[in-house]
């Protein structure tokens, strides 16, 4: 078996995998420390003055950074909810992007066309997303495969189509859609309260990945790694695979269309890209860039790509590009060139993404990569 | 009459290019189990090198030789880049096929990138051999000359893969391989070498549909592959993986559907009509139109 192929199969071998006790229980304690930590630090940021050159237009108090440390949470838990459908599920779904524009979408329209208050729009999207999952999902979990991965497109394309097209002005088209005429709280308006915008979506942020771990700790979770794994055995148990597979489409749609309304807050609008099927396409792109199986891979891949992809934008437009010869600007010019040969870099010689490639140098090899998959055997 | 004689010709046109892009992918499927997304990227990137000899043959642009040069341009392009992914990229994950999906993935986006960077985001007009601009009269329909060329090419290739899969050696393997590669394997014969053909071939026929794209659209932009290759997968799809009749039949059908849709009703209906049917085909018949069992990838 290549180095590859271990990446892959990992997740069989770490779920049989067997820790002492008292090791694993000290470990655990140390990673919700950690975790804790990384979460209070994140929540204090906009009151520090955190510079990180060539990464933050400016330090972490003014509102261009706090909206893209915010961009980066929130892309970063859509690529955790993702990860739950791709590679704890083993669903290869290229539709996933609808649900996240889904809430983005109805969010804004609720609040623009219908001008609901804020809470009533929000938990009404929420139901709208989650029960239009559910319809996709128990039409196109008929199928398995790459029939699967068919229907998933073309409904994902039917919703980019409705988007686009702009139906009786509802959607915007390609102008997309903006927040302006929405009944929004004052604490929600304008530059200065950029921070409020930040915490809402570390806030989403936090509670998905909470929800994801949660998901994937209990026994559905369980449940789900070993349909991915073995399907005719769990049919063998008298489980039905088909229910299985569809609460961890459903969950992690409605997690998406939560993830897209907080989106739609933070960018002051909902923008017909993220209804396309390349932007499915990034967050697996995302995910296995960060490492297949674990969500904190995810939230890696997917802060590591909107960062990449909006700085890489930045130094194109930088006298350090355009000023070099064309073979050379060309490329570099181009964030998603760039990102995309990245792409098939990591997936030829990096197997398990970036995580796993941290876990290989510092010499954690056995568990790190797939943490939250032995972590939920030891539980 | 006229509009829907129009409307008739012109879906087959379009169908036409469904079934060149689909027929490689189809193939592609049937033999490597690859869905391969740099598919429409092959698509791109012939079109735009045959739309570069349009622009250097300058005042002969509109010529018969230029046109067919472009097309071999497209064609040749579109065979030696399928040629070098095969090679560099995805021989190295033989038996791992979710990841040669994921290097088609990010080859896909790097390569319209690049596109977009040498050639700029915007459309282009695409120089033409004049005869393609005009229109010819069917029964009082006017029908752009350029439909006629489409459908006429896309029956050239259907005969000429009909014969290569049902008269050549080569055919006989590659119809081996999509209906159980290991035992043509067990029977000594380099499936690698046939892996690497079946790319070339589909890769060919993808960069030979995007210059006959670019001309039914008189037009050209980076985005132009990956518009087309979703309607290409749900061709491949609805016609069966691994099957050209299957591909060529579902083409003509989903392009028809889909161009009286739009017209009768408002723009846009009609792909939401053909997102319905793929949903439809695969509920009732999950191995699509031809009926072979579609295998889990």
């Amino acid at each position: 078996m290549t180095a590859t192929d271990d990446a892959l199969r990992q997740p069989e071998t770490a779920v049989s995998m067997t820790q002492p006790e008292g090791r694993a229980g000290v470990q655990r304690l140390l990673r919700r420390m950690a975790v804790v930590a990384i979460g209070v630090l994140a929540a204090l940021l906009p009151q520090l003055q955190v510079s990180v050159p060539g990464v933050l237009p400016g330090p972490t108090w003014t509102p261009g950074s706090l909206q893209l440390l915010a961009v980066c949470l929130l892309i970063g838990a859509l690529a955790a909810t993702y990860n739950l459908v791709f590679a704890v599920t083993g669903m290869l779904s290229f539709g996933h992007a609808l649900y996240f524009a889904l809430g983005c979408y109805v969010f804004a329209m609720l609040l623009g066309h219908a001008r609901l208050p804020l809470v009533p729009a929000a938990l009404l999207t929420l139901c709208i997303g989650t029960v239009i999952t559910l319809v996709v999902g128990l039409i196109s979990l008929r199928v398995t495969g790459i029939a699967f991965a068919m229907v998933t497109l073309a409904f994902a394309q039917a919703g980019s189509v409705l988007v686009l097209r702009n139906v009786h002005g509802l959607t915007g088209g390609e102008e997309g859609l903006g927040l302006v005429p929405a009944p929004l709280p004052t604490w929600l308006v304008g530059v200065d309260n950029t921070q409020n915008l930040y915490w809402i979506a570390l806030a989403v942020a936090v509670v998905v990945l909470a929800a994801v771990g949660w998901i994937v700790g209990s026994r559905a979770g369980h449940v789900m790694m070993a349909v991915r794994d073995n399907e005719l055995r769990v049919r063998v148990l008298g489980i039905r695979p088909y229910v299985v597979r569809l609460i961890s489409f459903t969950a992690a749609g409605a997690l998406a269309t939560l993830i897209g309304m907080a989106y739609l807050l933070v960018q002051g609008g909902a923008n017909p890209q993220i209804t396309t099927s390349s932007f499915t396409l990034t967050l697996l792109v995302m995910v296995v860039l960060g490492g297949l199986g674990s969500r904190w891979g995810a939230v890696v891949g997917g802060v590591t790509y909107t960062l990449l992809d909006q700085r890489l934008g930045v130094l194109a437009a930088s006298e350090h590009v355009t000023t070099l010869p064309a073979p050379l600007r060309v490329p570099l010019s181009q964030p998603t060139f760039i990102l995309g040969a990245l792409f098939v870099i990591v997936v030829l010689f990096l197997p398990g993404g970036l995580t796993g490639f941290v876990a290989r140098l510092t010499g954690r090899t056995d568990n790190a990569p797939l943490t939250e998959l032995s972590e939920a055997e030891s539980r | 009459m006229s509009t829907v004689i129009l409307l008739a010709v012109t879906g087959l046109g379009l169908g036409a290019l469904y079934f060149l892009v689909a027929s490689g992918l189809s193939l592609i499927y049937g033999v490597m189990r690859i869905l391969n997304f740099a598919h429409g990227a092959f698509l791109t990137v012939g079109g735009y090198l045959g739309y570069e000899v349009g622009v250097h043959a300058g005042v002969h642009a509109r010529s018969w030789p230029v046109f067919v040069v472009m097309l071999a341009v497209g064609a040749i392009a579109g065979t030696i880049l399928a040629m070098l992914v095969e090679i560099l990229l995805i021989r190295r994950l033989y038996q791992r096929e979710i990841e040669q999906v994921l290097v088609t993935v990010g080859l896909g986006l790097a390569a319209v990138a690049l596109v977009t960077g040498i050639w700029g985001p915007d459309t282009r007009p695409m120089p033409s051999p004049s005869w393609m601009a005009r229109t010819t009269s069917i029964i009082g329909a006017a029908v752009p000359n350029v439909c006629f060329a489409c459908i006429a090419a896309s029956v050239v290739v259907l005969i000429a893969l009909q014969f290569l899969l049902a008269r050549t050696r080569y055919g006989l393997i590659i119809r081996a391989g999509v209906e159980n590669r290991s035992m043509v394997a067990a029977l000594g014969i380099d499936v690698r070498r046939t892996f690497t053909a079946v790319f070339m071939l589909g890769g060919g026929l993808a960069g030979f549909g995007g210059v006959l794209t670019a001309l039914y659209n008189s037009a050209l932009s980076p985005a132009m592959g990956d518009s087309l290759l979703i309607f290409a997968f749900i061709v491949v799809v609805i016609g069966g993986l691994g099957s050209v009749t299957g591909s060529a039949i579902a083409a003509a059908a989903v392009a028809i559907l889909q161009q009286f849709a739009n017209y009768y009703t408002t723009s846009g209906v009609g792909d939401l009509i053909v997102v319905a049917a793929l949903a439809a085909v695969l509920l009732v018949r999950p191995g699509g139109l031809s009926g072979r069992q579609v295998r889990l990838a």
